[in-house]
């Protein structure tokens, strides 16, 4: 039924197949993302291939009219609620491994795909692992070109880092109490997230992507509990909260500056390339400006703890954003390499035909494509 | 509304200011200068003068440029850039900053446009013997005589004390904290140097006895106007911040692809890649403050007192981090005293402290964000 837009279409999916999917594509699936009416997830880590994401070993072989997939995806976020899954795998095991990805749009409710929720260290289940068993996915929703996934996939990782870089500055996001799952945000009437929407902004309705409710935004919560708590006159919490707002501020503006660089006419510049290891920085600084707040009272989870458990939550999250979606030494390389211009690092499987490597699972299993 | 955009004439000046500083201020000159005790070129400065930039936010009114805060950042940006030898923030800044903050039409008329035009370089003392910019009350004194005042007392860290042709002193008298203006030729007036971290920078102490001095603005309005010099040079010392950031970041990416170590690039390997992107963070994520308080203060904002604290305490941090990542990126030759890392090492800790320390301004913050809150 539709509801309002779920799961990674809008940040991921969408914007991947204007950038590279065929017109019939576009109008198969944009829409449907758009009114709510599919939700998507991301087929792209596997257990072997984390942060060396072309290591990927997932196969999809042709089989008439189909690409026959099996393999095993994991750390996907939204897969139980997903109608579709942007898939990466791998279609050529005799060339190098970047030149032998293919994307597809794969149907999610089939036999082949197994979906099975993954417990985080926050307790909740936000994400899962996909195994992938003689699912089946027409060539005809091939994203961009065969064998050509690997272009596909950066256009997707680029739209995932600045997405998620954006969404942590004023409008950073509190997990609150008690978690929330996907299928409660599908759940949501479209009328009353609109209208959350345009009480909060874009983003900061509560039902984002990670299905976080908003308690506050950037260092405000944080100023009220330590007003609350009395907390408010020590020196060290002052400079801590100011240091929190600061940062927030930033990597708004930083944004901000972003934009109006585009609209301008140029490209954006190299403030746009730092939203997601700023927004990792900002997740540690508000668990540690709680900290210091909170005292012992930290170490209350649940209803009983500080903001009725929003700072426990808070700080279980905190290292999350320094992982998903590339890590911050994955950022930092971007950054060093697309933007300073740095030479890459030697990659010694770089030139190696895929078939050839022993890496990810490969290095486990051995088994033969 | 900060908008971010800079118009054509904006960029324009940028241009002109990049051009210049490249010709009259390339690092020999600093060199040379830094090793004087004037601190600068008076034929630089008078062209500075010449080009409008001297008198840039002084209204036309007064021979100056009309300019605003918008072009005050690009000028500093670029001049910090270029670690340019110059009376610059004393003189086109806080003393123009103070004497717009008093009110006092006879002393602008006066005194203005020999500031716009370069022929005089002014500058503003108001810390003592502890350098604070905010004392609770000044030693320096100030006793009516007919139609002028004497100044008795001492200024330290006066910027470009030795070489100021008007001093605006800060100074108690009857009716509360006022300010002062008074000419380098005044009597009983001395100067001597203080031997500075920085020595792209001069600072002087200042002595009065008995001195002649002229009030500028009311009597007893001194802490208002100091407040408002002060917010200027805040905003010209995060704009050189962000400059003198970018420029040790270049240094330090440019080395580390050329430096070569194991076989290859020092840049290819994490550990300095890993320094370079933390670095561009930092120049990014402040050029948006120094840039944001930029247009607060042209827009007249509300929270400009709050954006103002933000931008120079982190532009503080970020500048003296980066200056000092640049020196661990090109190692051994980076400590030399003939690599140029340590100049902006030195501007950049120097700055950091000037004008209130990064955690002065964050209080500052604290108290106007908590006073909100309590609204």
């Amino acid at each position: 039924m539709p509801g309002p837009p779920a799961g990674l279409g809008p940040l991921l999916a969408a914007p991947t197949i204007i950038a590279h999917g065929s017109d019939e594509l576009k109008r198969k699936y944009v829409r449907a993302v758009l009114t709510g009416e599919h939700a998507w997830c991301q087929l792209f880590s596997e257990p072997g291939a984390g942060s060396d994401l072309a290591s990927l070993a997932t196969r999809a072989e042709r089989d008439g009219e189909d690409f026959v997939i099996d393999g095993q995806k994991v750390w996907t976020s939204a897969a139980q609620v997903a109608d579709y899954g942007l898939l990466l795998a791998r279609t050529d095991a005799d060339v190098p491994k970047h030149r032998g990805i293919t994307c597809f749009a794969l149907r999610m409710d089939q036999p082949g795909v197994e979906v099975r929720p993954l417990r985080q260290m926050t307790g909740d289940a936000m994400f899962s692992e996909v195994f992938l068993t003689g699912a089946r996915v027409p060539a005809t929703d091939i994203i961009g070109e065969p064998d050509g996934g690997w272009v596909v996939a950066l256009t997707t990782l680029a739209y995932e880092r600045t997405g998620l870089g954006a969404r942590a500055g004023a409008g950073f996001a509190v997990t609150a109490p008690g978690g929330s799952g996907f299928r409660a945000q599908r759940e949501v009437p479209a009328a009353e997230y609109v209208a959350a929407v345009r009480r909060r902004g874009p983003g900061r309705a509560g039902y984002g992507a990670g299905g976080m409710a908003m308690l506050g935004s950037g260092a405000a919560p944080l100023i009220q509990l330590a007003i609350d708590l009395g907390r408010e006159q020590d020196a060290l919490v002052r400079q801590q909260l100011v240091r929190l707002h600061t940062l927030s501020l930033l990597n708004t503006w930083n944004g901000q500056r972003g934009r109006a660089a585009v609209k301008a006419g140029g490209r954006p510049g190299a403030e746009a390339s730092i939203g997601k290891l700023m927004a990792s920085q900002i997740a540690r600084l508000w668990r540690d400006t709680a900290a210091e707040i909170c005292g012992p009272l930290g170490m209350l989870a649940g209803p009983i703890g500080p903001l009725d458990g929003a700072v426990a939550m808070q700080a279980l999250a905190a290292p999350a954003p320094a992982i998903y979606g590339g890590s911050d030494q994955i950022q930092r390389n971007v950054i060093g390499e697309r933007v300073l211009g740095l030479p890459k690092e030697p990659d010694v499987s770089r030139d190696v035909p895929f078939r050839e490597l022993k890496t990810g699972t490969q290095r486990q299993e051995a088994r033969p494509l | 509304m900060t908008t971010f955009a800079f118009t054509d004439e904006q960029q324009d000046l940028r241009a002109m200011v990049r051009r210049f500083l490249a010709e009259k201020s390339p690092v020999s000159e600093v060199r040379r200068l830094m090793a004087t005790e004037s601190g600068y070129d008076p034929a630089v400065w008078a062209q500075l003068g010449q080009l409008g930039l001297a008198g840039l936010t002084v209204p036309e009114k007064y021979g100056g440029a009309g300019c605003g805060p918008v072009e005050q950042l690009i000028v500093c940006e670029e001049m910090g850039a270029a670690l340019l030898c110059a009376p610059y923030l004393a003189s086109a800044v806080l003393a123009t900053w103070a004497l717009l903050a008093s009110g006092d039409a006879a002393a602008q008329t006066d005194l203005l446009p020999g500031i716009a035009s370069g022929e005089t370089i002014a500058t503003l003392a108001v810390p003592e013997d502890d350098g604070s910019w905010s004392p609770d009350e000044f030693r320096v004194t100030a006793r009516r005589s007919g139609d002028r005042y004497l100044l008795d007392g001492r200024k330290s860290f006066v910027l470009d004390g030795m070489i100021a042709d008007l001093i605006l002193v800060a100074a108690s008298s009857d009716h509360g904290p006022a300010l002062f203006a008074v000419d380098a030729d005044a009597p009983g007036l001395s100067r001597q140097p203080m031997q500075t971290l920085d020595m792209t920078r001069k600072q002087a102490v200042l002595t009065f006895s008995g001195t002649p001095g002229r009030l500028v603005g009311q009597s007893g309005a001194a802490a208002e106007i100091v407040a408002q010099a002060i917010r200027g040079g805040v905003l010209a010392l995060a704009a050189e911040q962000v400059g003198g950031a970018q420029r040790c970041l270049d240094m330090a990416v440019a080395y580390a692809k050329v430096r070569h170590q194991f076989g290859r690039a020092i840049g290819s390997f994490q550990a300095i890649k890993h320094m370079c992107a933390d670095m561009l963070l930092e120049v990014e994520s402040a050029r948006s403050a120094a840039y944001h308080a930029a247009w607060a203060a042209a827009d007249g904002a509300a929270d400009l007192p709050l954006v103002a604290s933000l931008a120079k305490a982190y532009c503080s941090e970020a500048y003296f981090h980066v200056a000092a990542s640049n020196i661990q990126v090109h190692g051994g030759i980076g400590f030399t005293w003939e690599h140029d890392a340590h100049l902006y090492y030195r501007r950049a800790k120097s700055a950091e402290v000037m004008l209130g320390t990064p955690a002065a301004h964050r209080e500052v913050v604290a108290g106007l964000l908590l006073k909100d809150a309590a609204t």
